[in-house]
C-alpha cells in the first residue's frame, strides 16, 4: 500500500497532474531532505524536537510515577488529588497553550512543558488503573508469607503493575510527539515544527513534506522502541496484545 | 503440642455471625479434612489460621510455619517456576531446598518455564513446591483440586498423600469432597449450621466413613434449604 501511494504520487507529478507548489514530487521531498541534510539544518531540528520530546516525556513520567503511586496506593490520597487532576484531564490539552506561553513566554520551558503535559495523564492514568487491578489474590501470597510493605511493593505490586504503565507510557510517547507539533508550531525557531511553519510561509510543499515524513519516522520509532520494551519486559502477561 | 489449637473463635461479616465460640484441635503431624456445604465458613477458617482474616474473638495458635495452597494457583505470572517456587524462601537453606520440593512435585523438568506456559495440573503443582519451601509444619489446603479435571484430581491426590507422608507436616485440607477426605485425612470433621459447629467428628477407618459423612451433610442441606428432600438425591451430590 504504502508503495502503491508513493508510485501514484511519482506518477501524478512527474505528469504534471499535481503542481509543485500544491505538493512536491518525490523527488523535490528525497533532495530537499539531502539539502537539509548536507547544510545541518536537518540535525539541528531533528535533534531540537527530539530533545524537547525526551525531556518532556521524562518529566511527565516521573510526575505520574509520583503522583499515580500516591493515588493508587492510597485511597485518601485518591480522595484529594484524583477529582483535580480528572479535572485538568477534563480540558482539551491544547487549551493550556495561551496560558502557558503567557506565564512561561515562547521559550525551551514552555515547549517542553506543553509536551509534558500531553504524555502525562495517558501515563498517570494507566498507572493507577494499574495499581487498582492488581490482583489481591496474588497481594495475599505475599501476605501469608509475611512480606514488609517495601517487600510487597517490590516484588508483588510493581512487577504486577508494569504491563499497564508500559502501556501507558507507549500512549503517552505518542502524545508527547503531538503536543511538540503544536509547540512548534506556534512559536520555535527551530526544530520540525518549525519546518512546517517556515514550508508553509514560503510555500515550499518540499520542505513541508520532510517535516511530516521525519515527524512519521520519529512517531514510528519510538511506538517501536517501546513495543519492543513492553516484550522484553512484560512478555509473561497472558493476554492478547494490545 | 499441637499443630493448632483454635479456642473460640468468632467471626463476624456484617451482621452474618460465621463462627462464635468455635474450638478445633489439630495434633503435630496430624491431618484433617474439613468439610461442609458452600459457604457454611469452612474456607472462612482457614484463612483465619492463615492471618488471612482478622478474627473477632477467640485465640488461635500455630506452632512453626504456614504454607498454603488455594483453589486457584496463585503464581506470580512475571516469575518461572523455579523463581515462584524460591519467592518465600529467606535464607540460603530454603534457597537451597527449591530443586528438592520441585523434584518431590514432579516439576524439576518445568523450572524454567512461566505460568501461562503451565497445564492447571502442572500450575498447581507449582503452587505445591512453594508452599513446601520452607518446609512448614502446617499446611493448609483450600480445595486445592477444585479446579482440576477428574483426571489432574486423582494425579494430585495421590501425590499430596505421598508429600504428606514424605514431610510428616501437619495438615488441614478443606474440601467439599468426601472421597478427597476419606484419601488424604486421618480425621473428618463436618461443619455445619449458622454459625458454623462442629456436627460431625471422626478418625478415618473408625467412626469417619463415607456414610456417617454424608449423613452429616445431607442434614445440613435438608436444614438449609428447608423442605423436605429426598437425603438420595442430595447425598448423591457430594460424590464425585
Amino acid at each position: 500500500m504504502p508503495l502503491a501511494l508513493l508510485a501514484g504520487w511519482w506518477a501524478a507529478s512527474a505528469s504534471g497532474f499535481i503542481k509543485s507548489y500544491q505538493l512536491a514530487s518525490p523527488r523535490d521531498v528525497v533532495r530537499e531532505l539531502l539539502d537539509l541534510a548536507q547544510s545541518g539544518l536537518l540535525w539541528r531540528d531533528l535533534g531540537a524536537s527530539i530533545e524537547r520530546v525526551a525531556l518532556g516525556f521524562a518529566i511527565a513520567l516521573l510526575c505520574a510515577l509520583v503522583l499515580g503511586s500516591l493515588v493508587g496506593g492510597s485511597r485518601l490520597v485518591e480522595r484529594v488529588l484524583d477529582p483535580t487532576l480528572q479535572g485538568i484531564r477534563a480540558v482539551p490539552s491544547l487549551a493550556w497553550v495561551p496560558l502557558i506561553l503567557l506565564w512561561l513566554g515562547i521559550g525551551e520551558t514552555a515547549k517542553i512543558t506543553l509536551v509534558a503535559i500531553g504524555a502525562f495523564f495517558p501515563i498517570y492514568v494507566a498507572l493507577v488503573s494499574g495499581i487498582r487491578g492488581v490482583d489481591r489474590k496474588l497481594v495475599e501470597v505475599g501476605t501469608i508469607f509475611g512480606l514488609s510493605r517495601v517487600a510487597l511493593i517490590a516484588r508483588v505490586l510493581v512487577p504486577a503493575t508494569l504491563p499497564q504503565l508500559l502501556v501507558g507510557a507507549r500512549i503517552g510517547l505518542t502524545q508527547a510527539w503531538l503536543f511538540l507539533v503544536a509547540a512548534e508550531l506556534l512559536a520555535a525557531t527551530n526544530g520540525l515544527g518549525f519546518l512546517l511553519t517556515d514550508g508553509q510561509q514560503t510555500s515550499r510543499t518540499d520542505e513541508i513534506l520532510v517535516a511530516i515524513l521525519l515527524f512519521a519516522a520519529c512517531g514510528k520509532l519510538s511506538e517501536s522502541g517501546m513495543r519492543l520494551l513492553e516484550k522484553r519486559l512484560v512478555g509473561w502477561t497472558d493476554t492478547v496484545p494490545a | 503440642m499441637s499443630a493448632a489449637r483454635i479456642r473460640g473463635l468468632r467471626k463476624a461479616y456484617g451482621t452474618h455471625l460465621v463462627f462464635d465460640g468455635l474450638d478445633l484441635d489439630v495434633a503435630r503431624g496430624e491431618r484433617v479434612a474439613i468439610l461442609g456445604a458452600s459457604g457454611c465458613g469452612k474456607s472462612t477458617l482457614l484463612r483465619c489460621i492463615a492471618g488471612l482474616e482478622r478474627s473477632d474473638a477467640g485465640t488461635i495458635a500455630t506452632t512453626g510455619e504456614i504454607g498454603v495452597v488455594f483453589q486457584e494457583p496463585r503464581l506470580f505470572p512475571w516469575l518461572d517456576v523455579e523463581r515462584n517456587v524460591a519467592f518465600p524462601a529467606r535464607t540460603d537453606a530454603e534457597r537451597a531446598r527449591v530443586g528438592n520440593v520441585l523434584a518431590l512435585v514432579g516439576l524439576a523438568h518445568a523450572a524454567k518455564r512461566i505460568p501461562k506456559e503451565l497445564s492447571g495440573g502442572m500450575a498447581q503443582r507449582a503452587a505445591l513446591a512453594r508452599a513446601l519451601v520452607r518446609d512448614p509444619a502446617l499446611l493448609l489446603l483450600d480445595e486445592p483440586f477444585a479446579a482440576l479435571d477428574a483426571l489432574r484430581r486423582i494425579e494430585l491426590r495421590a501425590a499430596v498423600r505421598e508429600i504428606l507422608e514424605f514431610t510428616r507436616a501437619s495438615a488441614i485440607l478443606v474440601t467439599h469432597d468426601v472421597d478427597d477426605a476419606l484419601a488424604l485425612a486421618d480425621r473428618v470433621v463436618v461443619l455445619a449450621g449458622t454459625p458454623a459447629e462442629i456436627a460431625f467428628t471422626g478418625q478415618v477407618g473408625e467412626t469417619a466413613t463415607r456414610g456417617a459423612i454424608l449423613d452429616a451433610l445431607g442434614v445440613v442441606e435438608i436444614r438449609s434449604r428447608s423442605v423436605p428432600a429426598r437425603s438420595g438425591r442430595h447425598g448423591a451430590s457430594y460424590t464425585s
